[in-house]
């Protein structure tokens, strides 16, 4: 986290030459940079800068705009909540659908059974993960909203604008997840507990639930955290395909524009989504893992 | 290598798609360039012509032609992005081997946080501070591969440092310089070089996927992301003008994945060691079924055959009866662990298992429906494996493991069901039982774990215990207990037990009749008594005689048997011990002997039986590996 | 070969605690223990592998203390020749090395002309033999011998076993024979070595260790070796 704020606030001290300057463009008179830079702070100190970004952060302000010269806070506040929506819906789509899927074709395809089955998944699979973001989005846009009209192409409106953006956002995470489901799946049938859970004769649901389930999950949290850390990074794709009112879209938008103080926050806000995930995924593992309680080997 | 790559349709199609690519990127900017940059300010904004296969851009120029010229700037962008990553991150991954102790740890730390840090950030974070355009996107992607390749680089040489052969290679004072060339890099390299295909692609995408954006690159240059973002805006009214550019980029990276997966598969699978494959079908056995004989395990012409490994287990027949230890003895490949799990219905795909007959506590297995046989395997059979580490569910708590066979098959309530878990667990001598069954396995010790595995497969029903190596990754003072707590479960239960092992004088201690096995079958059965007086096959007499035992002769070598045991599919025409045995004759080669029953309940597959306690007569000169 | 008052440490645990071990010039130590007792870390410390917190190690220089280890399909590097796993210690000039390796092929009982195989085409045994010719190539005066039949079948560790054997009583090799194996040990060693939670509890030569063992451990270990028909152990 540390690591992050200082990135951060390094960002636009890195910026070779004249951020205000860079913002404002070579033409703007050199007053109104001077003036600017006044206003900004940006003559102060490194070490009293750094001090007041750190203030504004704790207080959620993060400073103002270059550009619309609005606070920060007031231009990110409701595009985070939209933001955490879409990302929200969607990691739980690529979690319904991976786990299942990877665990179901696991014991489909256990020993190499059904040879067809696992080709058609690690196809499908593959497919689906090599295809970027923006351009399933487009695809789906394509077809859904402009040829068959049954959802709508952009914005944030109703239930069904959700499901557009939601599946661009999943289809490649819920992709890899399912493959490393079906891994760590088949690592964990070829284990003697399992051999003993069948010996013991067990039906089947309690088997792949009780048995299989917490053992596999362990496994493939540990890598899904990464997975689940992309899909909430691709959000910022997936809102400018869909022009959702999100951080994403208003990221492009400030990075294009030179509007260093609201990328800045933006991207602030990214990392601690990432960071709050991998967390997340630590604490999950600790809960499911019992080892870990003595330490993990 | 290549051969090997094409193998697969996959590995082939990426093959042929990449170099396509490669070749576009060659030759598509002088033969379609001029057409690419031509404006003409009376075609703009057009669909599809035929003239314009993809229509045309905002200035008029073909979209088709321009999409095929930026096949070079794209690839050539994701290579510069790939090689940013290899140089910064092979070295960053590779430190901290070279460095050790605690440097080493806090790099390899910082290389596992790095890697959760989603590529887009990082790129976007360098497209700030850089500046827009081309250069700070493919740094930026650079950038956000390194950590990836930094991980891949750690996890291969870590395991590589770790080895046994680097280890051998210190001791003989190898030269640092030549450890890492000699030895660490050529096992590192080839993996890495292999992955490296996969991380190109997803460069071309990240690089895409930024362009598209608007963060990439800059007009007047284009490439397909930027081509496919000025297409969207149209996509409404002409999806043809982002087909071209979102088909390039879509081929274009499924190509470097289907390529870079084959190639990484390829990378996994050099470095383990080469498995036989061999071929040969066993003809089905078709002995007489003699009449039932109230045995609780009654088994005869069991063969287990794998698809093109030929069969691993022809022809066994086995006799169980109540409250008797029967040990299976056999080297390993001897198929005695395949004939366990035949009889608990365990042998896994594509394994096909044939009985001419099989019978389970006075009940005929083969002649039950599903349901039936789940019923009596579960509430009958009882099976304890190798290792006591993996055979208990390290998530569930031992007292849930128990309780489950009572619920699942005598149809127990939980709480019942919890105090019979903890019952059993008394019964296996675990003290204070009630406090351990809320324990989970990681908190046991690992003879306590083959006590509650043991105690797992127990109920009031249990008629058959099968043992499959249950001592073998135990100590000898848990060894001892262990094989106490085995013959008493069968004395109080009256179960038969199955004890299956490599190690004769292990079998000695608790069986009452040993099956020796040898390629897949029988080849002597005798009582326990009769090992010391005289087993007649010379390979029961080779194996006793090669085994050093608390009183054999220090002062003379040991006896050994030649050669190593044929593989399924290596069987030769007659006996298939006769290669190795001293006694073997044109007949031994020539016809295979039967397994006949002698007096005193010995069973035996010789042409040339032997008699007397086991001498030094099997001393043989060091022939094996010649 | 001297070893005094050894102690390794990982961490916080002490994996070899104050040991004193001495292995006379030709003569083989057997050492036993269960798992986790410290055997195999007091084997990589006296040929370096691990480092040493306290206490020595006396008499044979360092260079000419080798290692055979457990498992027969780790120990060879994967992507070289059996003939260049075995030159590499050798210390000869590229011109006299094959005939060298040719011959410690030969002297392990193995095919001189495996030498131009991967080790991925030879079986475990004779992977192990080529461990050990790898080793004695290096003219070790101690050989440290770490469970190497543990991974072998029945058949295959006799003829190994007769190997170390034949090397100790033509080269006047001196050995340590580590296994958990107190049968395996007892036909091998001339020295028994009994260890537990990373101390010595006995040592003593093998006849009075197995036929009159003075530590309540040794003597359960030995009550709990296997012994054909169940009869109790007895020496020769």
């Amino acid at each position: 986290m540390a690591v992050l704020l200082v990135a951060s606030f390094a960002m636009i001290h890195l910026i070779p030459g004249d951020p205000v300057r860079a913002a404002l463009g070579p033409t703007a008179p050199a007053a109104l940079v001077q003036q600017r830079r006044a206003d900004l702070g940006l003559d102060d100190a490194l070490p009293v800068q750094f001090g007041r970004y750190l203030k504004e952060v704790f207080t959620g302000r993060f400073g103002t705009s270059f550009i619309s010269r609005q606070p920060v806070d007031q231009i990110i506040g409701t595009r985070l909540v939209n933001t955490l929506e879409l990302a929200a819906v969607a990691t739980a789509l690529a979690l319904l659908i991976a786990i299942p899927l990877g665990m179901l074709l696991a014991v489909r395809t256990e020993n190499g059974r059904h040879r067809g089955s696992e080709l058609t998944f690690t196809a499908v699979t593959g497919a689906v993960a090599a295809v970027p973001e923006f351009l399933l989005g487009v695809g789906l846009v394509v077809v859904f909203a402009v040829a068959l009209h049954w959802l709508p192409p952009a914005g944030r409106a109703g239930p069904d604008s959700y499901v557009l953006p939601a599946v661009a956002l999943a289809a490649g995470p819920a992709a890899v997840l399912a493959r490393m489901v079906r891994v760590e799946t088949l690592r964990e049938l070829g284990k003697d507990y399992v051999r003993m859970a069948r010996a013991k004769r067990l039906p089947a649901l309690r088997l792949y639930a009780r048995h299989l389930l917490p053992n596999t999950l362990t496994a493939a949290l540990t890598v899904g955290g990464m997975v689940l850390a992309s899909l909430i990074a691709g959000t910022v794709i997936v809102e400018n395909v869909f022009a959702w009112p999100g951080l994403g879209s208003k990221i492009t938008e400030s990075v294009v524009s030179k509007d260093y103080p609201v990328a800045q926050a933006v991207i602030l806000i990214y990392g601690a989504f990432v960071l709050t995930v991998n967390l997340l995924v630590d604490v999950a593992l600790a809960a499911l893992d019992p080892r870990s309680e003595i330490g993990r080997r | 290598m290549m051969r090997r790559i094409l193998r697969s349709p996959a590995g082939l199609a990426g093959v042929v798609l990449v170099t396509a690519l490669i070749v576009l990127a060659v030759v598509a900017p002088p033969i379609w360039g001029d057409r690419a940059a031509r404006i003409d300010a009376a075609e703009i904004l057009q669909g599809h012509s035929p003239g314009h296969p993809l229509g045309t851009d905002s200035v008029g120029r073909d979209i088709f032609a321009r999409v095929l010229v930026a096949t070079r700037p794209s690839l050539v962008l994701a290579f510069l992005a790939t090689l940013i990553g290899v140089v910064v991150g092979v070295p960053l991954g590779a430190l901290p081997a070279v460095l050790g102790g605690r440097a080493g740890r806090f790099l390899a730390s910082t290389v596992n946080t790095l890697v959760a840090v989603p590529g887009l950030l990082l790129a976007m974070f360098t497209s700030v501070v850089l500046g827009l355009g081309a250069r700070g996107a493919v740094i930026g992607i650079g950038v956000a591969t390194a950590p990836v390749l930094a991980r891949l680089t750690l996890t291969l040489t870590s395991s590589v440092v770790g080895s046994d052969y680097v280890a051998a290679a210190r001791v003989l004072r190898v030269p640092r310089g030549r450890i890492l060339t000699r030895h660490i890099l050529p096992n590192v390299a080839e993996p890495l070089i292999l992955n490296i295909t996969m991380i190109m692609g997803s460069a071309l995408l990240g690089l895409a996927g930024l362009s598209f954006l608007g963060l990439g690159t800059q007009p007047p240059s284009y490439d397909w992301g930027r081509m496919l973002s000025e297409g969207l805006g149209r996509a409404y009214v002409n999806p043809e003008v982002a087909l071209g550019p979102a088909a390039a980029i879509m081929l274009a990276g499924i190509a470097f994945n289907l390529l870079g997966e084959r190639l990484a598969r390829l990378a996994a699978r050099e470095t383990a060691p080469a498995g036989r494959a061999a071929s040969a079908v066993e003809e089905p056995a078709a002995d007489p079924a003699p009449e039932g004989t109230g045995d609780i395990l009654e088994l005869d012409g069991l063969s287990v055959t794998f698809p093109g490994a030929g069969s691993a287990v022809r022809d066994v027949s086995l006799r169980v009866s109540s409250g008797e230890v029967v040990g299976v003895v056999g080297e390993s490949g001897s198929g005695k662990s395949l004939t366990a799990q035949a009889i608990g219905g365990l042998v896994p795909y594509p394994g096909t298992v044939r009985t001419t007959r099989h019978r389970l506590d006075d009940r005929d297995l083969d002649t039950l429906d599903r349901a039936e046989r789940r019923r009596l395997l579960g509430t009958t059979l009882a099976m304890v494996f190798q290792d006591p580490m993996a055979s208990l569910n390290p998530a569930l708590r031992v007292g849930t493991q128990l309780a489950e066979v009572p619920r699942v098959h005598a149809g127990l309530s939980r709480t019942a069901a919890r105090r019979r878990a903890i019952d059993l667990l008394g019964r296996v001598r675990i003290s204070d039982p009630a406090r351990r069954a809320r324990q989970r396995p990681h908190e046991f010790s690992g003879g306590m774990r083959q006590r509650a595995t043991i105690a797992m497969g127990l109920m009031d029903s249990t008629r058959l215990l099968i043992a499959d190596e249950p001592t073998t990754a135990l100590d000898v003072t848990v060894q001892r207990q262990i094989l106490d707590l085995i013959g008493e479960v069968s004395a109080d239960n009256g179960a038969g037990v199955l004890f299956i092992s490599h190690d004769v004088a292990v079998v000695s201690q608790i069986c009452d009749r040993v099956v020796v096995m040898y390629a897949g079958r029988v080849v002597e059965e005798l009582p326990v008594g009769d090992l010391t007086s005289g087993p007649a096959h010379p390979y029961t007499r080779a194996l006793l005689a090669s085994l050093p035992d608390m009183n054999t002769d220090r002062d003379r070598p040991l006896a050994t048997i030649p050669g190593r045991p044929p593989g399924p599919g290596e069987l030769p025409t007659g006996c298939a011990f006769a290669p190795r045995c001293a006694y073997a004759t044109d007949t031994c080669h020539e016809e295979r002997p039967s397994l006949e029953n002698l007096p005193g309940g010995r069973r035996l597959a010789c042409w040339h039986p032997r008699s007397g306690p086991v001498g030094a007569e099997h001393v043989h000169d060091e022939e094996d590996g010649r | 070969m001297n070893i005094v008052d050894l102690t390794v440490r990982y961490g916080s645990a002490t994996a070899v605690d104050r040991v004193s071990l001495e292995i006379p010039p030709g003569t083989t130590v057997g050492l036993v223990g269960e798992s986790g007792s410290g055997k195999s870390t007091l084997a990589k410390a006296i040929v370096g592998l691990v480092p040493i917190a306290s206490g020595r190690i006396d008499g044979v220089d360092p260079r000419r203390r080798q290692i055979v280890f457990q498992d027969p399909y780790g120990s060879l590097n994967p992507r070289m020749t059996v003939g260049a796993s075995v030159a590499e210690g050798l210390g000869l000039p590229r011109a006299d090395r094959a005939a060298e390796v040719r011959r410690l092929l030969a002297q392990v009982n193995l095919d001189p002309a495996l030498a131009d195989r991967y080790p991925r085409e030879l079986s475990g045994g004779q992977r192990q033999r080529v461990a050990i010719a790898r080793a004695i190539g290096a003219r070790p005066e101690l050989l440290v011998a770490d469970e190497i039949t543990s991974a072998l079948d029945v058949s295959v560790q006799g003829a190994v076993l007769n190997l170390i054997r034949e090397l100790r009583a033509e080269r006047r090799l001196s050995v340590l024979f580590i296994s958990h194996n107190l049968a395996v040990v007892r036909y091998v060693a001339d020295i028994v070595a009994v260890m537990r939670a990373g101390r010595l509890v006995e040592v003593g030569p093998t006849d009075q260790v197995v036929g009159a063992p003075r530590d309540e451990y040794t003597r359960a270990l030995l009550a709990a070796v296997p012994n054909l028909g169940g009869r109790p152990a007895v020496t020769r």
